[in-house]
Formats: structure tokens, sequence, C-alpha cells
């Protein structure tokens, strides 16, 4: 099998549509440095260039109007034990363009694998662009994930993130985003992570609303057990006026886990108001008996309140 | 009819305060008893130890049902037994859906989970599946489509002993009408329902009732009887040398 089938593989064994066959969608298939699949579709243009050993320079332009019909499919990913992939990649979303990207990341028998994910996202005056990003990491805890973005949203455009790790070991991750938000923009950036073991999560997310009616949501849910860690840091900074934003971190511990929230709200505007919450604690015990008094033991029912917490 | 519940000299203290003093009735299958009383006279405690719900653990006095004494067993064990409880507030679940909520009363049953079971269940307390099968048990429902929704778990879940704790408070007209189709519902599948409640139209619908103060049952009977009774003697609280505490049958 080649590497390319095999990349498709597992990246269909971790919850994928099967659409690299479709021309109507576009599509980037990397393993390592190696580009395995390309594919552009009318008002996007998708360049990736190797330019250096474990290193990928990925280019990603929608061009001013276009509408993307389909969401751009994007699969990364180390397909060996032992590997590195980084990824340079630059985001263009030009004036009054729309897509969605679904970025599939694979390391499904990682022991040690390095991720590394090093993105500037431009959105033009009234952009859209959704980033939805699911990771699988197979069972044995290898993979270290770095990820770096610079986000610039100019007026009236919108970034949403998603990133979810839902099944298998995280490994580490460390996370840093940071977005500055024009008049009218919006930023949603979400979170949904489960750590096991000795799975270290760390993210840093901040939403800069420097216009005008800016508006920003950080929203994270982990849940943990064994002795994993994970240590969030929302920053969500209002400057200007009608500018709002709200940060919402919850995590659920059990076991040996240790959580913490650091959210910051920096608002320095009399009309701007940012709120945040956060919650750390262990399964709800009312929700729990009740699932319980349904028959379910305390393991099913802990693992159904958890399991809705992370695909809220 | 045969006796579904027994419920011994029940005592349960929870730190220092002594909340159950001794409670005694039985419930048989197809029966309504209401359990009436002011605020904090120990109702919930009740439905929650019968339930078997953390730190209500007895100390002393037995709960026996079907012949069975079940004070050891957890909460999940009873519910595999035929027993549960619908909580005042039920709880809400962020990211769980309808249909998810009601399934897990199927698969506790090991029945198979069908869409006609679900929407059946929902269709009995009057809520529209294809509105309502997908959205979230969360917040977003009030108080009246929790509680009915709540109910369509019980009824995918054929109990055979129903503690309803207070299923009337926080609800609107249809919701309060819904509830009590439901318990003649449950009355006419043969279980046994032991109902919490403060309203009297809700003891409409119960067959026995009992008036609960400080912990104790001090009144037995007919449902009217006890209702006028309450009234008479509960608001404001008679107190003991005017309250006629013996327990009628």
């Amino acid at each position: 099998m080649n590497d390319y089938q095999m990349m498709v593989d597992a990246y269909k064994e971790a919850g994928g549509d099967d659409v690299f066959a479709d021309s109507e969608v576009a599509h980037l298939v990397l393993e390592r440095d190696k580009i395995l699949g390309m594919h552009a579709v009318e008002g996007l243009e998708v360049e990736a260039d190797k330019i250096s050993n474990d290193t990928v320079k990925v280019k990603v332009t929608i061009k001013e109007g276009y509408k993307i019909k389909n969401p751009v499919h994007m699969c990364f990913g180390v397909l060996p034990k032992e590997g590195r992939q980084k990824i340079e990649m630059k985001v263009e979303v030009q004036k009054d363009a729309q897509v969605e990207v679904r970025a599939d990341c694979v390391f499904p028998n990682a022991v040690q694998v390095e991720h590394i994910m090093d993105a500037v996202i431009n959105i033009a005056a009234g952009g859209s662009y959704i980033y939805k990003e699911h990771h699988f990491h197979g069972d044995n805890g290898g993979v270290e994930v770095i990820a770096k973005s610079d986000i610039n949203v100019e007026s009236y455009g919108k970034l949403v993130t998603k990133f979810d790790l839902l099944k298998g070991r995280v490994g580490k991750i460390d996370f840093d985003y940071e977005a500055n938000i024009a008049e009218h923009g919006t930023v949603e950036m979400l979170a949904r992570i489960s750590g096991q073991q000795d799975d270290l999560v760390k993210i840093r997310e901040a939403a800069h609303l420097k216009g005008e009616s800016a508006r920003g949501i950080l929203d994270s849910k982990i849940a943990l057990k064994d002795q994993a860690e994970a240590e969030i840091y929302n920053e969500l900074t209002a400057d200007a006026a009608e500018a709002m934003g709200h940060v919402d971190c919850t995590e659920i511990i059990k076991d040996q886990a240790i959580a913490r929230a650091i959210p910051i709200v920096d608002v320095r505007h009399p009309e701007a108001k940012v709120t945040h919450e956060a919650a750390i604690g262990s399964v709800d015990s009312t929700q729990l008996q009740t699932l319980m008094a349904r028959g379910l033991d305390e393991e099913e029912a802990s693992e159904v309140i958890i399991q809705g917490l992370l695909n809220d | 009819m045969s006796k579904l519940l027994e419920v011994k000299d029940l005592h349960l203290k929870i730190e220092d305060a002594e909340i159950l003093k001794g409670m005694e009735f039985s419930l048989e299958k197809g029966e309504v008893f209401a359990l009436i009383g002011p605020n904090g006279c120990g109702k919930s405690t009740l439905a929650y130890t019968l339930m078997g719900i953390n730190n209500y653990h007895p100390q002393k006095g037995e709960m026996i049902y079907k012949g069975e004494k079940i004070n050891e067993l957890a909460i999940n064990e009873r519910a595999k037994k035929g027993i549960t409880l619908a909580w005042q507030e039920p709880a809400r679940y962020q990211g769980v859906t309808v249909r998810e909520f009601l399934s897990l009363g199927l698969k506790s049953q090991r029945e198979e989970v069908t869409e006609e079971k679900l929407k059946e269940a929902l269709n009995k307390v009057a809520i529209n599946p294809a509105q309502y099968l997908n959205r979230f048990v969360d917040k977003s429902l009030s108080g009246g489509e929790r509680k009915r929704i709540e109910l369509a778990s019980l009824i995918l879940m054929h109990p055979e002993l129903i503690i309803l704790d207070e299923p009337d408070s926080g609800v609107d007209i249809v919701a309060l009408n819904n509830i009590a189709e439901m318990i003649n519902y449950f009355k006419d599948s043969g279980s046994g329902i032991l109902l919490i409640t403060h309203s009297e139209e809700m003891l409409e619908y119960a067959d026995r009732a009992a008036l609960v103060c400080e912990g104790e049952i001090i009144r037995q009977g007919n449902p009217a009887d006890i209702s006028e009774y309450f009234k008479s003697f509960c608001f404001p609280c008679a107190k003991e040398e005017d309250c006629e505490t013996e327990v009628a049958s």
C-alpha cells in the first residue's frame, strides 16, 4: 500500500469523510514532509512546497468574493512511530471570501512524533474562515503538538477555530493562538480535549477586540483523568466601543488529574464588555445520580456527561 | 394488590440532624401513594434515601422492595430492579441530545433503541419528536419541557416503582395536565408511584396519602382527608399540643 492510501485510510479510520476522489472538494494531504495529494477548486488556490527536511510550506488563498461551497479537507500526519512534521501555513482569505476547512491530523502509531504548525492567517474585510481541526493520536501518547497562530481579522471578518481531540491519547499539546479583531469582526475559538494518563495540555488563546463592535468568544472544555494535566490561558481584551466578548473554561477532572484555568480579561473602553466563567471540578453529582437512577453505573454515567460536555 | 414497597422504622441522620425519624409506610403495585408536608419535613430526603443517593444511607430501619431488602444496593442496582426517581429539578446535560438521553433508559433495560420507541414516548408527554429529538437536554429547555422529557425517559424504563419528587413544581398548566395523565398511565401499567407533592391538585391522583411532619408520618389515609388536615393544622403549624399525631391507617 502506498503512503497516500495509508494516510487516507488513517484519516478515514479517525472519522474523516471519504472525499479525496471528489473533484468538487479541495484537499491537501501531507505525511511528514511528503506532499501526497493536493487539489484546488475555483476560487481557491493551494500551494505546498517542501522547504527543508521535515518542513512543508503551505499557502492557501481564497480569492476575493468567492464562497467555497464544499469544506476544504486537509489531512496532516506522521504514520511511522517516530518522525517530525513542521508545517508553515499561510492563509489568506481575501475580501468577502468564505471558506470552511476541516483539518484532520492523524498520528495513529506515534511513539515519538512531533507535529509543529506555524500559521499566519489573514482575513480581509468581510471574509470568513472556519477552521475545524480534529486530531487522532493513537494510544501511545507519543505525540507532541506545538501550534502557533497569528491571526488578523479585518472589519466585518469572521474567524472560527474548533479543535477537538476526544479519542486516544493527547501526549503533549502546546497551543498559542493570538488574534486581532477589527471593527465588527468576530472570533470564536473553541477547544475540546480529553486527556488521560500523563497527557499534558497547555493552551493559550488570546483575542484582542480592537475595533468597534468586535466580538469574541473563547471557549475551552477539557476532561482529564489519571495523572493528566491541563493549563488553559484564555485572554480576551477589548479596546473599543461596543466590543463584547466572553471567556468560558470548563474542566472536569477525575483521579489525580490537575487542571488550571487562567482567564485574563482586560477592558479599556467604558462601552466595551467582557465576561468570563471558569469551572473546574469533578462530574456534577446530581447529573451523575440522575443517570444512575436510569440504571447506568458510575463509570458509564460519567462518560455520558463528559462526552456531552466535549460535544457541546 | 401485592406489596411493592415496605418502609419500616426508617431513620436517617445527616451530620447531627435527624431527618427521618422512624418512617413507616407501604405501597402496592398500581397504587399512587402521596406524601405531603411542609418544606423541610423530610419528603425529598425520603425520596433520595429510597433511591440510594450518596450520603442518604439510613442508620436504622428497612426498605423492602418486592420482598427484598434494598438498603445496601447502589442507585443503579435499585434502578435495574425497577426503582427510579424523577427529581424535583431534573439535571441538565450540555451536549447530550434528547435522543441520547432517552436511549439511556432503554439501554439500561437492555432493550433495543428504535426511533419508534423514542417518538412514542415523547408523543405520550406531548413533546413533538421532530422538534425535540436533536435538541440538547440543557438550559435551553424550559422547566416544563425538561420535566416532560424526564417522564418520557421513565416511560422507556418501564419502572415498577416510581418516586416523583414534586413533579408539579415550576411547570405550566400544559405540563401539569401532562404529568397528571402520566401518573394515570404509570398506574394503569401497574407501576407503584410514590408522589411527593405540595399540591392539592396532584393529591387528586393519589389513592392514599400521608402527612409528613419533622421526619415522621403523622397521619395516613384518604387523600382528601389528609389534605384537609394539612390545610387546617399545618398553615400555620398547630404545634404539638394541638396536633393530632395518631397515625390513621
